[in-house]
């Protein structure tokens, strides 16, 4: 409790939030006085920014101690349609911020920046349209010599659409802008009312990449919500989902980041690897992506024993020919001359940014949601969380490949003590909470997803936010490929491979 | 790498066979060009890729059917970079209303005789997303399709089974 203990003291309710198997986590209701001390503490430090969403006439902050041990949600209620602005005390909630108003309608007063985000003038009232054509202000760059090159949304490769627009000295970006929301599909709209099935289903489409982290941390804060007790056998199989998408993910990445070097047989050999582990998870799960495998209660696809021998195969597969590959990439000095210092991210912006994942473990933060609160069942598996300090792209290559080495060991030891027993518990509102809350911490392979969800007493959804790591991401790809050359761009990009639909929502 | 490159040039093969194109697509197809068109386009089909809001699980299919499993440049079949040097535009996701506009100047951009083949159960009706005030619900609400591709995502099979099809119409 300690943690949050300044808020505590301002704060006007106070409620526990189940975090599963964790917690009990606390909810403060406060005024703005107390909404302003949550703002100093992310601006001192003391804090770490964990998700920051609205709703009708409220707004919520979700904050963690340093430690990530504890993680409590601060809410204020805004009747007015203004509540004092985040941003203005510390800039890493700008992006949300902007969100928020643009989903909401709401005013956060004394905003540094005001610009819409999400919201690009299409949508249909109630909100505020603009002219499609009017130009979206990019912030000034002045200076002699400059160009700006636009990008998107529509790029050059099979990639999501953004817009990115730089602006460079000869071949040195001096400024990169995103602008991003092109795939806003309205997630969180429907999220509202629907059955929790629906809903799970919406979950795992957030960002189809990490579908199997979605539908756990979706699953998670529902079964927090409702208290319902997840079999033995499901925590275990929903790990060795989890595990094999990560895998699946950084094989894809590794292979990419190479070919953006024009390395192609990096990509070509990935692939082959990246291949089998979705034919693997298809034969076993009945789905290459592992899509509505995970559900509230459980798990909706059974292991058999023929499927556990197939991994196994799988397993011997991958770590026969991974070393191979890793040693191809350690030993190309022409392939290193691009990944090694190429988009440097300090170390101090990835902690200020709390942006999780490889990003932040490639720049010397020790975080991963698998430890840090931590879940079960990794907390009765072994495993290391690799970190490194360089924080270039060479270092996110090597964070992927030491985590598809600990994954690999992490499905073995699933595999060897998978407990047996039923896969799905029944999910149920207990009679006489009016709107119960659940929040759930999951470690996706970019990083950790938040989801929160409050239901209601029929077991519908009254509302849910899922939080992509990408929202802390994206604004750190801005700072590193300042003072890079252009060419440099898909390798920095492809390094941070942050997910649009996730962030869009 | 020497072992790597050795091994890769004295194993077998990993590329299989192709499936036989998809029935159903051939008769959504038949009739779409006339036979000048197909002349022009022949056996090679250059493929622009447009994601209009999907969650990026189509995406990942679709970069699969690059790897060599599936090797669909075999085909004659290949994405390409620009709109201006694409037969055909693949389209993914609901179309969002934050990307209608740019989906429709691609299709501008792209020379014809052109196809449009919707990819996903979100680009043929909106799928999970419909109702959503942020979509446009389905990829035939903005531009002409010409042939759709279903699943949530469809398989890599799939996918190529669906662009085989397009081949054989494209043939004559």
């Amino acid at each position: 409790m300690s943690a949050f203990s300044s808020i505590a003291d301002a704060a006007t309710t106070r409620a526990a939030i189940s975090g599963a198997d964790l917690g009990p986590w606390l909810r403060f209701g406060v005024d703005e006085a107390g909404w302003l001390r949550a703002g100093e503490g992310l601006r001192d430090g003391a804090y770490r920014l964990c998700a920051y969403w609205g709703e009708p006439a409220r707004v919520h902050l979700a904050l963690t101690d340093p430690a990530i041990t504890e993680v409590c949600i601060v809410g204020l209620d805004c009747p007015s349609g203004r509540f004092p602005s985040i941003a203005a005390l510390f800039a890493p909630a700008i992006r949300l911020e902007r969100t928020i108003s643009d989903l909401h309608g709401l005013a956060a007063v004394g905003a540094p920046d005001r610009r819409p985000w999400l919201n690009h003038g299409r949508w249909p009232a109630p909100f505020p349209s603009t002219e499609p054509t009017v130009d979206y202000a990019f912030l000034p760059v002045e200076g002699e010599s400059l160009h700006r090159i636009p990008v998107g949304p529509v790029h050059a490769g099979i990639i999501e659409p953004g817009h990115f627009r730089f602006t460079a000295a000869g071949e040195t970006v001096v400024r990169l802008e995103e602008r991003l929301g092109y795939v806003h599909k309205g997630i969180e709209s429907l999220m509202v009312g629907a059955p929790l099935a629906r809903a799970a289903r919406l979950a795992g489409r957030v960002s189809g990449d990490s579908t199997v982290a979605y539908g756990i941390a979706f699953a998670r804060a529902v079964e927090a919500a409702t208290g319902t007790v997840v079999p033995e056998r499901a925590r275990w199989l929903r790990a060795l989902m989890a595990e094999l998408e990560r895998i699946a993910n950084h094989l894809g990445d590794i292979g990419a980041i190479c070919n953006d070097a024009a390395f192609s047989i990096m990509l070509a050999h990935c692939g082959v690897l990246r291949e089998r582990v979705l034919r693997t998870a298809g034969r076993c799960f009945g789905h290459r992506l592992m899509m509505d495998r995970v559900i509230p209660g459980g798990v909706a696809a059974e292991l058999d024993a023929g499927g556990a021998a197939v991994i196994g195969e799988l397993l011997a597969d991958v770590r026969r020919r991974f070393p191979e590959l890793v040693e191809l990439y350690d030993s190309r000095t022409s392939l290193q001359d691009r990944t090694v210092a190429t988009g440097f991210l300090r170390p101090d912006l990835a902690h200020r940014f709390a942006c999780g994942g490889v990003v932040a473990r490639a720049s010397g933060c020790a975080v991963d949601a698998r430890r840090w609160p931590g879940y079960p069942p990794y907390d009765r598996l072994a495993f290391e969380v690799p970190v490194l300090e360089k924080g270039d792209v060479d270092a996110r290559v090597w964070v992927r490949i030491r985590e598809v080495e600990q994954s690999l060991s992490l499905i073995t030891q699933i595999l060897d003590r998978l407990p047996a027993g039923p896969i799905a518990a029944e999910v149920r509102v207990p009679a006489g909470s009016a709107s119960p809350e659940g929040l759930a911490l999951v470690e996706g392979f970019r990083g950790d997803v938040l989801v929160w969800v409050r239901l209601r007493p029929d077991g519908t959804v009254d509302r849910c936010h899922p939080r992509d790591p990408s929202w802390f991401q994206w604004p750190l790809l801005e700072a590193v490929i300042e003072g890079n050359i252009v060419a440099d761009f898909p390798l920095c990009n492809k390094s941070f491979n942050c997910s649009y639909s996730g962030h869009d929502l | 790498m020497r072992k790597l490159i050795l091994r890769s040039l004295y194993g077998p093969p990993l590329t299989e066979p192709a499936p036989p194109p998809d029935e159903a697509a051939l008769a959504e197809l038949a009739g779409h060009l006339d036979a000048a068109a197909r002349r022009r386009l022949g056996r090679s089909l250059a493929i622009r890729e447009v994601d209009a809001g999907s969650c990026n699980g189509c995406e990942l299919e679709i970069h699969a059917l690059n790897n060599v499993f599936y090797d669909l440049e075999r085909f004659g079949i290949r994405f390409v970079a620009s709109p201006r040097h694409a037969d055909v535009l693949l389209v993914t996701g609901p179309v969002t209303r934050n990307m209608h506009e740019a989906l429709e100047r691609t299709y501008a951009a792209t020379p014809s005789p052109k196809w449009v083949v919707a990819v996903g159960d979100c680009a043929f009706d909106g799928g999970v997303f419909a109702g959503s005030y942020a979509i446009t619900g389905g990829v035939s609400a903005v531009v002409p399709v010409d042939l759709h591709i279903r699943g949530c995502p469809p398989t890599p099979t799939q996918l190529l089974r669906g662009l085989l099809a397009l081949l054989e119409s494209a043939a004559g």
